[in-house]
């Protein structure tokens, strides 16, 4: 038996990302970061900025999410983003500019607690990828 | 009847007409594969999404305290209607299928004796209602910048649908677009978007439990204003890709007609091109034999 599961990643514009042959994918949960094997249960659970690790045959990407949605169900793990890049392709500029943009969010005052505390997540991510 | 000058002068206004629709319609038709491409890519995320309120709505057991944008805020008296349409005309009964929709809609609401509020998408729909439904029209949100539908765009709008709603500025809302079929066919839709319509929509509903992390009202709740910005995106993708057809359609029938037009016009202009030799003819004639 193979240790292996499907994952989907869909963006609102496309359907971003299918790979097969997945062992493991850690996904930045809103209650802190979990690990998803072949066989979990089914859980639906929506994401707070971080890191999407996914590991496979090939090798291990990095994802960089804002908020997203995932799903697991029969071994198809759907995750649903309006926000992804690829850790390769986000290069310092581009984090910066992502990084300024949350930090403007966060000195709005206006905004509540639970989209403070989001933004917060948002740049701290962004920081750690220095 | 007309000189022949005239004549010539509109053969040629005709044939440039010509050329210009028939640029139209190719410009229309390149970027119609690439709204269908873009509209048949973004469905899944809609699907997905629509998939999991399903699954997670069927598993809250305490209705009345369901979040209230599945559940509407219990009234029924304000409406908000968003009515999207393009940002350039010349493309057929596009945007007037829309307003139709709308209009009718809009007078069975008054029937109804329920308070309307519309906010317009495109400034076209905001040109053809500004007249009849100016005073109800609260706000015109316009993406002449973007060149093609972006999940940006949809969300600013629905963000601002959800902050109206949660300033308890309406009850209901529905959005209008024109869905599409085929290249000559586009249905103008209306669609509810809050309270959400769990009942009647289609879906996978499967019969799993789910985990939950952290519990359902919460991810509810999180999930429902992303729905909205969804399905506006997805209202936005359907219409640029029936904007495209309907243009390409109009445009093609606009060609058509132009050649026609040239066609008979050129007959008229050989036709009296002949009349005025013959007229000179018998001239020349009569007065030679009048010597």
């Amino acid at each position: 038996m193979s240790e292996d599961f499907k994952v989907e990643i869909v963006n609102p514009e496309k359907s971003f990302l299918i790979k097969e042959d997945v062992s493991e994918v850690v996904v930045p949960a809103f209650e802190g970061e979990m690990g998803i094997l072949k066989d979990h249960i089914s859980i639906i659970s929506f994401l707070k900025p971080g890191i999407i690790k996914i590991s496979s045959k090939s090798g291990e990407e990095n994802y960089y999410v804002e908020d997203g949605i995932v799903e697991f169900k029969n071994n198809n793990l759907s995750i649903l983003t309006s926000t992804i890049i690829n850790l390769t392709e986000l290069d310092k500029s581009k984090q910066q500019d992502l990084l300024k943009l949350a930090e403007n969010e966060a000195n709005n005052t206006k905004i509540n607690d639970q989209s403070k505390y989001l933004v917060d997540q948002k740049i701290e991510v962004l920081r750690s990828l220095n | 009847m007309a000189s022949l000058d005239d004549l010539k002068k509109r053969i040629a206004s005709v044939k440039s007409t010509q050329k210009i629709t028939k640029a139209m319609k190719m410009v229309a038709a390149a970027k119609l594969r690439r709204a269908q491409e873009s509209a048949e890519k973004g469905r899944p995320y809609s699907e997905k999404m629509n998939n999991v309120i399903l699954n997670l709505s069927s598993g809250i057991s305490d209705k009345e305290n369901a979040p209230k944008l599945l559940s509407g805020s219990g009234n029924d008296k304000v409406h908000l209607c968003v009515v999207m349409t393009s940002d350039r005309g010349l493309c057929g009964g596009f945007n007037t299928n829309i307003i139709k929709k709308a209009k009718s809609y809009f007078a069975k609401l008054k029937e109804d004796g329920k308070q309307l509020k519309i906010i317009t998408v495109g400034s076209k729909g905001n040109d053809q209602l500004k007249r009849a439904y100016g005073d109800k029209i609260i706000s015109n949100v316009s993406f002449k910048e973007s060149k093609h539908a972006n999940y940006f765009d949809a969300e600013k709008v629905g963000k601002m649908v959800i902050k109206k709603f949660e300033a308890e500025e309406f009850d209901v809302c529905t959005i209008f677009f024109n869905q599409f079929k085929n290249v000559i066919t586009q249905i103008p839709q209306a669609q509810q978007i809050i309270p959400l319509n769990v009942e009647n929509s289609e879906g996978d509903k499967s019969e799993d439990s789910y985990e939950f992390e952290p519990d359902e009202d919460e991810i509810l709740s999180n999930l429902l204003p992303k729905n909205i910005s969804t399905q506006i995106f997805k209202a936005m993708l359907e219409n640029s890709a029936s904007e495209q057809g309907s243009r390409m359609s109009a445009m093609d029938n606009a060609t058509r007609n132009a050649g026609e037009m040239v066609d008979k016009l050129t007959i008229e202009y050989n036709r009296s091109r002949q009349a005025a030799i013959t007229k000179e003819l018998i001239e020349i004639i009569s007065g030679a034999e009048s010597l």
